[in-house]
């Protein structure tokens, strides 16, 4: 057995899991914090108000790191979901449920912010945008797996019926982005200013994929705390966790 | 028994079966039909603003109409163990959905194409924008059977499935929707309506080999 196997099956290992990642989550969290504290100094008060949205501008440093983590943890949880089809892994079902909340509330802050962005720059909280759109109807999929997930009364089916739906979400995914942005440019054109305007400066930039690696780390963070919480109440009747249990009551 | 004569086994069974309960055959179309007649009422009878609405109008109708009927697709056979005899039996699983999903779409997404016409009356449709509707339903609902079924095999054995079917399949009816519709708008404006045909289709054809596979694998798990 090579290296990779060797890890990827001890990944596989609830106990093995639930102690590294008990190390772990603290250097998450630090990252977490200092990320946030830099990226936001750059983002509010280094870089220079834009010389046509103003301070407005700002809320990028929240809107667009949002924006990513809410498709970028549908493809983690769609990857785990796979992982949990076809090698039957507990943590990776772990891994698929625990995302799926922490993705919702990235794309309820992609949503909200950027609402509160249009306001003052188009005149109004909503538009029938193509992106709004196919973000919304990326909150509904994610509602629709979280929902399916706590009808389903067996853990483990209820795991498995969640790969599947995620799976089918992402192969609709694409063809639902690219069908909202049809539907939009056929009936309105481009009233709306565009997103993809000019080259960001660097000084604006900087603070943004700050901003955007705080984010990725923070979900990491969130992702273990989840797992863990996830993976005890799973693994009540196991022998690891009464002793873990067990161990800290009785010292 | 070849997998193609399980195929046809299947189909018939399963009309012989809907066709012995006529008055639930009735109750998709029945919904279809009021639901469309609410809008005029709800939105005021003036017939320019209805003829501008119509696509839309009809398809969200007929997408409700698909949702509301797709729960039956497995339920009495999930009641009665069918269901569980179709798992262990030694045919392909996604050919046997594939059989009663087209069953189940002859004996609900048929007749919504049959009473199409007459509400294309109701709404001040004109003769382009019928035909159009009618290729438009004739290519889209079947889409819309085989996305559900995954919906319904993924919740068969849950006992409020119901309002959680619609969360889970809603969203993924988005892109039949909006082509089925522009479709119809498109040929009721008068402009070429070619391209929403052949992205109809291709929805047709990806739901036709990928919806029975993960279907299958849903039932199998909420089965196990």
């Amino acid at each position: 057995m090579n290296i990779f196997m060797k890890w990827f099956h001890r990944l596989g290992s609830p106990p093995w899991f639930y102690n590294i990642s008990g190390k772990l989550i603290p250097w998450f969290a630090v990252t977490t914090i200092l990320t946030l504290v830099v990226g936001m100094y750059g983002g509010l008060i280094l870089a220079p108000a834009d010389y046509q949205q103003g301070d407005s501008f700002r809320i990028i440093y929240v809107h667009v790191p949002a924006a990513w983590m809410s498709l970028f943890i549908y493809i983690v949880m769609a990857v785990a979901g796979a992982i949990s089809l076809v090698w039957r892994m507990k943590m990776a079902d772990v891994m698929l449920i625990s995302s799926a909340s922490v993705g919702a509330s990235f794309t309820f802050i992609a949503l909200v912010t950027g609402s509160l962005w249009g306001k003052p720059m188009w005149g109004t909280y909503w538009t029938w945008d193509a992106r709004l759109t196919s973000e919304l109807l990326l909150l509904f999929l994610y509602f629709g797996i979280i929902a399916l997930y706590n009808a389903v009364e067996d853990r483990q089916t209820a795991s498995r019926a969640v790969a599947v739906l995620t799976l089918v979400g992402v192969v609709n995914i694409p063809i639902i982005h690219y069908s909202v942005e049809w539907w939009n440019t056929l009936h309105q054109g481009t009233t709306v200013a565009r997103m993809d305007g000019p080259a960001m400066d660097s000084s604006m930039l900087w603070p943004l994929l700050t901003m955007a690696v705080c984010f990725k780390l923070y979900y990491i963070w969130v992702l273990l705390v989840k797992a863990r919480a996830e993976l005890l109440s799973r693994e009540i009747n196991n022998g690891w966790v009464r002793e873990l249990v067990g161990g800290k009551a009785n010292g | 028994m070849s997998v193609w004569s399980a195929f046809i086994q299947l189909i018939r069974r399963d009309l012989v079966l809907a066709l012995r309960r006529r008055s639930e055959l009735a109750n998709p179309i029945l919904f279809f039909v009021m639901v469309i007649v609410l809008f005029p009422l709800g939105i005021g009878a003036e017939p320019n603003l209805l003829a501008r609405m119509a696509p839309g109008i009809v398809w969200v109708s007929a997408l409700l109409a698909a949702l509301l009927s797709m729960d039956a697709i497995f339920r009495s056979d999930f009641e009665d163990g069918t269901l569980e005899q179709l798992l262990l039996s030694a045919q392909p699983l996604p050919v046997l959905i594939l059989a009663k999903v087209s069953a189940h779409w002859l004996v609900t997404g048929l007749p919504l194409l049959i009473v199409a016409p007459l509400l294309a009356v109701f709404l001040g449709m004109s003769e382009t924008a019928l035909g159009a509707l009618l290729i438009s339903l004739a290519l889209g609902t079947p889409v819309l059977s085989l996305i559900g079924t995954i919906g319904v095999a993924l919740t068969v054995g849950l006992r409020r499935g119901g309002v959680i079917l619609s969360l889970l399949v809603l969203p993924l009816y988005v892109p039949v929707l909006i082509f089925g519709a522009s479709m119809v708008d498109s040929a009721a404006t008068g402009l070429s309506f070619s391209g929403q045909i052949y992205i109809l289709a291709a929805f047709l054809a990806l739901a036709l080999s990928l919806a029975p596979v993960a279907a299958a694998s849903a039932l199998r798990i909420s089965l196990s």
